[in-house]
């Protein structure tokens, strides 16, 4: 599914150069559940954003399904974003001032589908993720648990091969980890990629292989056991 | 959900910021909406006003000011009547009608009245055709198209009341008279009465509805009739002239003062004059306010989007992440701006006719009516200015990094 070769990125702030990451190649496969874990800092988020087609790397080649993601203009990558990639955020990233259905519906809007439609599928999701009795209420109106199922909806809406997740249940108690968690395994049981960034010990059990980001260097562990 | 129902959405989650921008928006096409409002219906009455007033030019013996001619109409001073016969085949632009006059003083049953005479449009039609001359028959320069808004309407001369209004009558007899209002009731005369004037019997045309005016207390007859009864000789007192307003108060006095040397010309030039620049003014005013103000709201307009993009700016990279495209984005902020510059444009348009049709009957004495096309100058160039800016803040979100979906690390 993707594949990094040689990636390199720096950020350049008030005159210093900081390595986000170095020389970084790796491999990750269809229908994978991945979890990079690493320190603060050590460039785990710019991954992600490098894979979501967000952030050209400053050397090196990301490919998605063999196609080099930055040699795409803004415009296919963004196509590619709304079609094929999923986003979850640790604080959720809901439209505040829409209401649960309709922050679902924001993808679908964005694909084209007619209200009717956008409608439709977003019942199904939110009633999917247990909110069928919330469709109306706005983000403030649910639980943080509640608001990352409607995250994971919205995530949903155009069926996207792959899943990026960032710090998905860093903001969840207990209880709402375990439902969320238990959400993306099913995601990935249905035959999508999930990447997921996570300092959680917990959440990273369900990942079938972990990858170790230190200092902008990934070590594969593929001796850590999946515990989805 | 389409992309205007997101803009509405936003807007209305975020009404106050806005309130300040379409507040100054809407200002600023209230101020045009009422100072245009009010000068349009102004520049309206003073044509009408002169229509009423009838003559706005006059021309006097010398040494005779407007003050006497209006305080008695009797200075006893005379000019010759060639004069008339002058201005006429002078066709001037500007000139829509000649009404020369003389006045003598008489008795009436031992009554004292004053006799006015008047030379009828028959008398011009009649020298015109003897001089082989046509465009006499025609209302006096208006066969030169100078008059965009005429003062008189020579169309109901035939009716004599129109002396009243027009200054002039189609036909009068050497031995007819007309009434005015208030020496009518005085005599005791009507229509078809006879009376006895300068040892002379005169018979009774009509009087005249009340003005208002000296004119109520006068008896009119033709004007010949009285030279020769006051044996004064072809002379009058005075050419009443109705000429175009713009005229009035442009070149004509001066054409007029060229034509006849020995004679006073008295307009009311200054008073039109005065009234078409403050006009002028305050409608060159009205669009110096509405730029000021609409340049305040662009400014307000603005700044408030640059403060919305970054208030939004994680909310706009979410969208990006999700497949939102820049020119989405774009979208997003200058459909908000379009429904700004319309609302505040609509609002100023109301709230600017309100404001004239209160004010204006108070401030310059004139009834306002909505002027239809001022709201869509209004609501167009308010939306032009709140789309224009609004560009750069749009263009800003449509530019922004979409990787700030995610937290810092």
């Amino acid at each position: 599914m993707f594949q990094l070769n040689n990636v390199t990125k720096v950020y350049e702030c008030r005159r210093q150069t900081v390595k986000a990451l170095n020389e970084t190649s790796v491999s990750i496969g269809d229908n994978e559940f991945i979890a990079v874990v690493g320190p603060s800092g050590s460039g785990k988020t710019t991954l992600l954003s490098l894979l979501g087609g967000m952030m050209a790397p400053t050397s090196g080649d990301v490919l998605f399904r063999g196609a080099s993601l930055y040699d795409l203009s803004l415009a296919e990558r963004t196509k590619l974003r709304l079609s094929s990639l999923g986003f979850v955020f640790q604080s959720f990233n809901l439209v505040p001032w829409l209401s649960a259905v309709e922050n679902v519906q924001v993808p679908l809007s964005l694909a084209g589908e007619s209200v009717a439609s956008q409608q439709q599928r977003a019942g199904e999701l939110l009633s999917r993720v247990g909110l069928s009795d919330r469709l109306s209420h706005r983000p403030s109106e649910l639980s943080q648990g509640q608001q990352q199922r409607v995250a994971l909806a919205r995530t949903l809406a155009n069926d996207p091969q792959v899943i990026l997740a960032d710090e998905p249940t860093g903001n969840l108690d207990p209880d709402s980890r375990e439902q969320v968690m238990n959400l993306l395994a099913e995601f990935h049981s249905e035959g999508r990629s999930i990447v997921m960034v996570t300092h959680d010990q917990f959440a990273a059990q369900y990942a079938q292989r972990p990858l170790n980001l230190v200092d902008g260097t990934i070590v594969d562990s593929r001796d850590v056991s999946s515990a989805a | 959900m389409k992309l205007r129902n997101l803009i509405w959405k936003e807007l209305w989650q975020r009404p106050t910021s806005l309130m300040t921008s379409l507040a100054a928006v809407a200002l600023g096409v209230t101020a045009l909406v009422a100072i245009q409002s009010i000068t349009v219906f102004s520049e309206k009455k003073i044509a009408g006003d002169m229509r009423s007033l009838g003559a706005n030019v006059l021309v006097l013996p010398p040494g005779v000011t407007l003050q006497d001619y209006y305080s008695a109409d009797m200075h006893g001073q005379t000019m010759p009547e060639e004069y008339v016969t002058q201005l006429a085949l002078a066709r001037m632009a500007g000139v829509e009608n000649l009404a020369p006059k003389l006045c003598v003083a008489a008795e009436v049953n031992s009554i004292p009245v004053t006799l006015t005479g008047i030379l009828p449009r028959s008398e011009f039609e009649a020298k015109s055709a003897w001089q082989g001359m046509s465009f006499l028959s025609n209302p006096v320069g208006t066969d030169r198209g100078c008059c965009t808004k005429p003062v008189t309407d020579t169309s109901g001369e035939t009716d004599l009341t129109s002396l009243a209004t027009q200054r002039t009558v189609q036909d009068l007899g050497r031995n007819e008279l007309i009434l005015g209002a208030d020496i009518a009731v005085q005599l005791g005369a009507g229509a078809g009465a006879e009376l006895s004037l300068l040892g002379e019997s005169f018979q009774v045309l009509t009087v005249l509805p009340p003005t208002g005016t000296i004119d109520d207390g006068r008896l009119f007859t033709h004007l010949h009739s009285v030279q020769r009864l006051s044996d004064s000789g072809p002379v009058v007192n005075v050419i009443e002239i109705m000429a175009c307003c713009e005229d009035a108060a442009g070149s004509l006095i001066t054409d007029l003062s060229q034509e006849l040397p020995d004679t006073r010309i008295v307009t009311i030039a200054q008073v039109v004059e005065a009234q078409v620049a403050v006009n002028g003014l305050m409608s060159r005013l009205s669009w110096v306010f509405f730029g000021i103000l609409l340049l305040v709201a662009g400014a307000s307009i603005a700044s408030v989007m640059y403060a919305n993009v970054a208030e939004r700016r994680r909310e706009i990279g979410t969208l990006m992440a999700l497949g939102a495209s820049p020119g989405y984005v774009t979208k997003m902020f200058l459909g908000k701006a379009i429904i700004l510059g319309i609302a505040g444009g609509g609002l100023g348009f109301v709230a600017g006719t309100v404001l004239a049709m209160v004010l204006g009957p108070q401030l310059v004495g004139v009834s306002v009516l909505p002027m239809p096309y001022l709201c869509g100058v209004g609501v167009a160039t308010a939306t032009l200015i709140a789309v224009g800016a609004s560009y750069l803040p749009a263009r800003r979100a449509s530019r922004l990094d979409p990787c700030l979906c995610f937290n810092e690390g």
